[in-house]
């Protein structure tokens, strides 16, 4: 197999010194063909190569920018909520929208901006921080990536169809008219039933489906990158809590998110072929919907904060030059958070009436979770307890999280105790909540982990008090957002409500936070300016600008594109602060490539093609439900793009080439 | 495994760093986490059924004037000895006898094939002579959906074995390097079909009891 598509590079490029760009490696000349006899799309031109890449790190920065964009899109879906509710009985947007507009927030934030958001750091940093030279799969990965994106674009597309609808170009007859999902992110049955909801819900099912699939394939693969692909010495209580945070996480979407699938499968068996999973009139409980949802659901929640704790526990340590206080204890407060996860699903329904003892339960299991969420905040403050602490951009939105995480955690506590629950369900109080977890926790991480990470993988380093603006910006906009609803929903203001009355009280408190949203927002815009002068005139950052800790600081910024020229042999925990600081006996090692250099895989068009016939599928099925002619036969063609994708790229091999970094190039320190 | 230290050494010859401290193979190692991933899936659709036909039965067809007793447990017999065949195709292609993989390889794909007419068979009586179909209640929505998933994982897996068959004849076949394919290959279908057993006796059997 190797013989025919190795490539042995001979010709050594001229060593081009450049501190910012990443130095020329060998290519491989002419066009290598794959074992089916396609051409191999190998050193091709710019879009080509994005578009086949096969690296974690360009998958990673794919990812990053994709749900960048699907978080603009959501933040301003957010915007225009809170212009509707700034003044009482006001009709900015139609009730029709407004569903929209928070059905899409929600599954647009949670799916599309702080779910890939997190991929786009497992797909930069896992291979990096655990010495690899790529994820297990890579050509999956990249399945991975395009099919998030296909599915990306089955819930959005369905903005379009309902801009076609308002033009008269485009309508159901007889149908409702919602063309875009208005069920509320979680759907709860049977307002998803086809009496009930127009094709958006069509759109919701299929695009999560595809979604789920994303997320899946990308879980398997980081698990067993973490599992099996750990350089040497890199033993599982040396890794960097980051990998830790990734490898929980995986674990919690493999066995979280097939229940997910089932639910939507029977939803659409119900809207498609009348079933009556949550039908009513055929003996369907509609109650099992919201058992399956938050089956799901609630370790999703910590799908979305686990990451965000990784990257808090890379960044706290490095800038109070100490290591992380309690590291075994902040592992295993993970793992058991992890494992929670899935018991206390029903806290979500405690006003649907489960029974005294199951809500009993979960209320106690509830409680239960917030030991090791404590316990965490306490080895991150022992972290920062008498260490030498500089305020840089990362550090502040760290200790930013820090508090945010905490408030929402204290709300959470709250919503334990059922009878408090059944105030508070479905009021702003919840809404409230979950935004202090869900900004002040993950949003903040993120933000923390792009300025912490950027040099790196631009090679260029922020400047300037920029930062700093953004960083306050961001705190007391989203502060002044919804700190203020907290006591809105105390004072009875539901959920989801399109508007209110004048006489209600609730007119000064709403102005309020949105304020606090345009100002967030303003932040947000702030980042954005800030990223990308960044990466256009930054400064050159240097290997290690933060004296870090973990491999990825060991290598040169942006990282080459075989990640380490040595594969570094790893004596102790935190591997590079060790051997920068530590005894004699924690140096790093490192093992040389050998004589024939580092095997690189070629790129691949076929994860592409598996995923452009899922979103024909996603496209067509929905399209198919609003009357629109050989929609049905479309779907079948997705899946037999999608067959043939998969069958050639299991043929086709892996491929691949070999390289030579020059001897004074990056990699393991000597 | 014909000699895990041989495998093991032509993939340090590869790469010269040996990346696995936990010597599990990565192929093998997805797929047990496929599987997990698949208990829950079905663990889903066999406890949506099984809540519709115990707790809230509401089901208005008797199971036992509809099932066929007779005829399912004839076909998970033909299921159990196709995973006999699949261990044994495995076992061979580990010791490099291909005719032998090839022939225990069709054993699974006929006997896989006769389980899927079983099915095939079973979902056209119900729906034309007990009238039991997709509409009929929660009974029947999760009846065929929990059983077709479940037919929908042996049809893949078939095509799957199926295509191993065809690649076997094709000159890049190479039994010392595709045993751990066809071995992973091998724990899916037997996978499927614990799964069959658990819906037969949780589904089936247990109203004869």
């Amino acid at each position: 197999m190797k013989s025919e598509t190795t490539f042995q590079s001979t010709t050594m490029a001229p060593p081009v010194e450049s501190p910012v760009h990443e130095p020329p490696v060998d290519r491989p000349a002419g066009r290598p063909r794959s074992n089916i006899g396609l051409v191999r799309p190998d050193g091709r031109g710019f879009l080509v190569d994005w578009l086949t890449t096969v690296d974690h790190k360009k998958i990673g920065i794919m990812y990053f920018v994709f749900a960048m964009g699907f978080f603009l899109v959501g933040g301003i879906e957010a915007l225009l909520i809170r212009a509707q509710l700034a003044v009482a009985e006001n009709n900015l947007v139609s009730p029709q929208t407004y569903n929209q507009l928070f059905t899409m927030h929600g599954t647009t934030m949670i799916f599309l901006a702080v779910m890939p958001l997190s991929s786009a750091f497992f797909n930069l940093l896992i291979p990096l921080q655990i010495g690899a030279r790529d994820v297990a799969f890579p050509r999956l990965n990249a399945f991975s990536l395009w099919t998030f994106v296909a599915g990306a674009v089955i819930i959005n597309l369905s903005w379009f169809f309902q801009a076609a609808e308002a033009l008269g170009w485009f309508g159901v007859a007889g149908g409702h008219t919602d063309m875009v999902p208005a069920v509320g992110w979680f759907g709860y049955a049977p307002l998803t039933m086809t009496e009930y909801s127009g094709i958006g819900t069509d759109f919701w099912i299929f695009g999560l489906q595809v979604l789920g699939i994303a997320s899946i394939a990308a879980a398997l693969n980081f698990i067993v990158t973490i599992i099996n692909f750990r350089a040497p010495g890199m033993k599982m209580m040396r890794l960097p809590v980051f990998t830790w945070m990734t490898l929980i996480t995986s674990l919690l979407i493999i066995f979280a998110f097939p229940p997910i699938t089932v639910a939507l499968g029977q939803v659409m068996f119900d809207r498609f072929f009348g079933t009556s999973f949550f039908n009513v009139e055929g003996g369907g409980q509609p109650i099992l919907w919201q058992h399956l949802f938050w089956i799901f659901g609630h370790p999703e929640v910590y799908i979305l904060i686990l990451p965000a704790m990784g990257i808090i526990s890379e960044i706290l340590p490095t800038f109070s030059r100490k290591p992380l206080f309690g590291y075994s204890l902040v592992v295993f407060s993970g793992a058991v958070i992890g494992f929670l996860g899935f018991a206390v699903w029903s806290h979500h329904m405690f006003t649907t009436g489960l029974g005294k003892v199951a809500t009993a339960a979960f209320s106690l299991l509830t409680m239960a979770i917030a030991v090791p969420t404590g316990v965490k905040i306490f080895n991150w403050i022992g972290t920062l307890w008498g260490g030498r602490i500089k305020f840089s951009v990362p550090m502040v939105l760290a200790l930013g999280f820090i508090f945010m995480f905490m408030m929402g955690g204290f709300s959470g506590i709250m919503h334990s105790s059922a009878p408090a629950d059944a105030q508070q369900q479905d009021s702003y109080f919840v809404v409230a909540h979950f935004h202090y977890v869900l900004i002040g926790g993950s949003i903040l991480a993120i933000l923390a982990g792009t300025y912490f990470w950027l040099p790196k993988f631009t090679g260029r380093m922020w400047y300037g008090s920029l930062g700093y603006w953004m960083s306050g910006l961001v705190l007391v906009g989203f502060n002044l957002t919804f700190f203020p609803m907290h006591f809105l929903g105390l004072i009875g203001m539901p959920r989801r409500t399109h508007s209110y009355l004048e006489g209600t009280g609730w007119q000064p408190l709403n102005i309020v936070c949105t304020i606090g949203a345009f100002l967030l927002a303003f932040g947000i815009l702030l980042f954005l300016i800030d990223l990308i002068r960044t990466v256009r005139k930054g400064p050159p950052a240097g290997n290690d600008p933060w004296d870090g800790r973990t491999l990825e600081w060991s290598i040169p910024s942006p990282p080459p594109v075989y990640n380490f020229a040595k594969t570094p042999v790893v004596k102790a925990r935190d591997a590079l602060w060790a051997d920068k600081h530590g005894s004699s006996r924690q140096k790093l090692g490192g093992v040389e490539s050998g004589s024939h250099g580092i095997h690189m895989p070629s790129n691949s068009w076929m994860p592409l093609v598996a995923s452009a016939g899922l979103l024909l599928v996603g496209v067509s099925m929905a399209l198919k439900q609003a009357g629109v002619p050989f929609c049905g036969y479309l779907a079948i063609g997705g899946l037999v793009i999608t067959t043939v994708g998969i069958y050639l790229w299991a043929l086709e091999g892996p491929g691949g080439y070999h390289l030579h970094p020059r001897p004074n190039e990056g990699g393991a320190r000597s | 495994m014909s000699s895990p230290a041989a495998e093991a050494h032509a993939h340090a010859a590869e790469h010269p760093v040996e990346h696995m401290p936990t010597g599990l193979n990565t192929k093998k190692l997805i797929m047990w986490l496929f599987l997990a991933s698949d208990c829950m899936f079905f663990g889903t659709l066999i406890t949506t059924h099984l809540i519709y036909r115990k707790i809230y039965a509401n089901l208005g067809v008797d199971p036992i004037e509809i099932f066929d007793i007779e005829l399912t447990t004839a076909s998970s017999f033909i299921l159990l000895m196709s995973s006999l065949f699949m261990a044994l195709a495995v076992s061979a292609i580990h010791k490099g006898n291909v005719k032998s993989f090839r022939w225990n390889l069709i054993g699974v794909i006929v006997f896989g094939g006769l389980f899927l007419a079983g099915q095939v068979y079973e979902f056209n009586h119900f729906v034309h002579y007990s009238g039991l179909t997709l509409e009929s209640g929660t009974f029947g929505s999760t009846f065929y959906l929990m059983t077709g998933t479940h037919g929908v994982h042996v049809a893949l897996g078939i095509l799957w074995l199926l295509s191993w068959l065809i690649y076997s004849y094709t000159p890049r076949f190479n039994s010392a390097e595709h045993a751990i394919d066809v071995e992973t290959a091998g724990l899916y279908w037997h996978f499927v079909d614990i799964v069959w057993i658990v819906i037969f006796t949780a589904v089936y059997l247990i109203e004869y009891v």
